[in-house]
């Protein structure tokens, strides 16, 4: 049977045409809700579109008008039926104080699971140069190596701050920068199934680690407090929130013990990850700023003592915050384990 | 979902429609994504420019801008532009490329944030040679961002309705007059002979000359086969013309006037 063109197109043609428009203003309108009447309409529409397409594969070989009605079907298919939520407006202050704390909850074992991992390159670090000195060398970056720890502090307190003054912007963006990309890096680098990350971080703990024990074997804890707490308080948790997507992200690849599909899994956390990674980029700039303006200034300038303060207020403050953010409200995603 | 053939994603809808998807190869998104490298580099240029006239005046914030400018240029600009455009950077715009939902549906902002974080992995260990891999290997053409995000990047050529009418109507046929004959073309062209012939004549113009008389000549004495039309009908009609005639008489039974 050859399908009778003419008439197929006549009767349909003004229906497609009438799909193409109302799918066009759904697609650039996309905060706007359509009505049930327009719904229905638009239903109706992609139905006899999609039977279209149907008699058309079935009756003629009709590459051009095939493909503009595959392209029609296509779109209609994603409007009606996505079923995942679409903010209607940006909401920041919603998403950072509720969201983005219930998300860190939602998946807090990964979070323990990388501090532990930190822990012990912390612990590997500094057992490395409690028992090989030497391994200063490898151990410790950004030039940390270069100076004793006491030299550093004489070095630091002399300066009285000169050594940044007209700097601090500056320093602040590159540190934020920085920081991101790193943290980045550690998201991305859970699609090694989570291996990548955990180097990543075991890393991180070795260079952390190293450091610390250096300072306090020198008799310079309380510099070294001093210097890290104000902003480290807020930098090494985002650090880790990002090994905790990272894992989340290794783990949902993994899908150990679930009978859900990959791509089901994956699209489920991939809310979840843009969550914690974006929660983790804002932190990262306060504790830019922190360290730009606020960690390279020492005694004289600063005493220690109110550096060590202000870096454990932030240290509870953000443990309040990840602790009980959101609690009061309904969780926006409630259907997202890996 | 259905198996993707090569180069192609195939989805079915709940209706039970088939519709397909064609996907862009590893080398049109490289051409792509060329072009997005340019524009960041023109836009970094210019960024640069104007930071080196703010160092003048402002030295500490003209740094501290142009690094988080570079930064947010890197990794905004692809983000940024695939949300506000529905999948398209400047680069696929040009490449005619898009990225959609791998299963249809519509494109979330979480997707292309995470496909495009994990570009930090695409591009180990250099020049993009995990992603491009990937791509080269993965049935779907997917990059390792676009695995994680569920993602696929198609070809989406811009399709308007296509024009049967400026084909068919509005032309004189003169087998018409021949309704008996006219009956039995129809009773004996297959439908897949009615549609290698409408095929050709849709797509003459893409056609080289000289092949395009060949299989014109061809096509025309395959169904001049068919049914024998009088020679006075047939005078001074070219084997196109012929062709067009006969599929006018196919596709469209109740005549050029209805």
């Amino acid at each position: 049977m050859i399908l009778d063109l003419e008439k197929f197109f006549a009767s349909e043609r003004p229906l497609w045409a009438e799909l193409d428009v109302m799918l066009l203003r759904l697609e650039e309108h996309q905060n706007q809700q359509p009505s049930l009447d327009e719904v229905k309409r638009l239903h109706y529409l992609h139905e006899r579109a999609a039977a279209g397409l149907d008699r058309l594969a079935t009756f003629a070989n009709e590459p051009e008008t095939r493909r503009y009605l595959e392209s029609l079907v296509a779109r209609g298919h994603a409007e009606i039926h996505e079923q995942r939520g679409m903010p209607h407006r940006l909401k920041l202050f919603e998403w950072f104080f509720v969201t983005f704390p219930q998300t860190f909850r939602r998946h807090v074992r990964y979070f323990w699971f990388a501090v532990a991992v930190t822990v012990a390159g912390c612990a590997f670090g500094g057992l490395a140069l409690v028992f090989d000195p030497d391994s200063r060398h490898t151990t410790m970056a950004f030039g940390h190596d270069q100076l004793t720890p006491s030299e550093r502090v004489k070095k630091e307190e002399q300066s009285q701050g000169a050594r940044i003054d007209g700097q601090q912007a500056g320093f602040s963006s590159f540190l934020m920068t920085h920081n991101t990309r790193v943290s980045v890096s550690t998201l991305a680098l859970g699609m090694t199934w989570g291996v990548g990350t955990i180097i990543s971080l075991f890393y991180n703990g070795v260079i952390l680690g190293a450091i610390s024990v250096d300072y306090v074997q020198d008799g310079q804890g309380q510099f070294l407090a001093g210097w890290i707490l104000p902003h480290g308080s807020i930098e090494l948790p985002a650090i880790l929130i990002a090994g905790q997507a990272g894992l989340l992200l290794g783990t949902t690849l993994l899908g150990r013990g679930s009978r859900i599909p990959l791509r089901t899994r994956l699209r489920t956390v991939s809310h979840d990850l843009m969550t914690l990674i974006m929660g983790v980029g804002l932190m990262l700039i306060w504790a830019g700023l922190v360290e730009g303006f606020f960690s390279q200034y020492h005694e004289p300038v600063l005493p220690y003592a109110v550096k060590i303060v202000f870096g454990l207020v932030e240290l509870g403050l953000l443990i309040a915050f990840l602790a009980k953010g959101g609690s009061g409200r309904v969780e926006m995603s409630v259907n997202s384990k890996p | 979902m259905e198996p993707s053939s090569a180069n192609t994603l195939r989805l079915r809808t709940p209706e039970g429609i088939t519709f397909a998807l064609p996907l862009a190869g590893p080398m049109t998104r490289l051409l792509a994504w060329m072009v997005d490298v340019l524009i960041v580099g023109a836009v970094s240029t210019v960024l640069s420019i104007a930071m080196a006239l703010l160092g003048w005046m402002a030295r500490d914030l003209a740094t501290a801008l142009a690094t988080i400018g570079f930064f947010v240029l890197q990794l905004g600009y692809p983000i940024a532009t695939e949300w506000l455009w529905r999948g398209q950077t400047l680069g696929k715009r040009a490449f005619r490329l898009r990225v959609v939902d791998a299963h249809g549906l519509r494109l979330q902002f979480s997707q292309i944030a995470i496909r495009n974080l994990l570009r930090a992995v695409d591009i180990l260990p250099g020049a993009y040679l995990v992603g491009g891999l990937a791509c080269l290997f993965s049935r779907r053409a997917q990059r390792l961002g676009d695995f994680a995000a569920n993602t696929v990047v198609i070809r989406a050529p811009r399709l308007a309705q296509p024009d049967l009418e400026q084909l068919l109507a509005g032309k004189f046929n003169s087998l018409r007059a021949h309704t008996h004959l006219c009956a039995r073309l129809r009773q004996r062209v297959a439908p897949e002979e009615a549609a290698l012939a409408l095929s050709a004549l849709l797509r003459r113009d893409e056609l080289d000359p000289l092949a395009r008389v060949e299989l014109f000549r061809e096509l025309a004495a395959a169904l001049r086969a068919k049914v024998e039309f009088p020679p006075d009908s047939l005078d001074g009609l070219a084997d196109e013309q012929y062709l067009r005639n006969v599929v006018d008489i196919l596709y469209r039974p109740r005549g050029a006037s209805s």
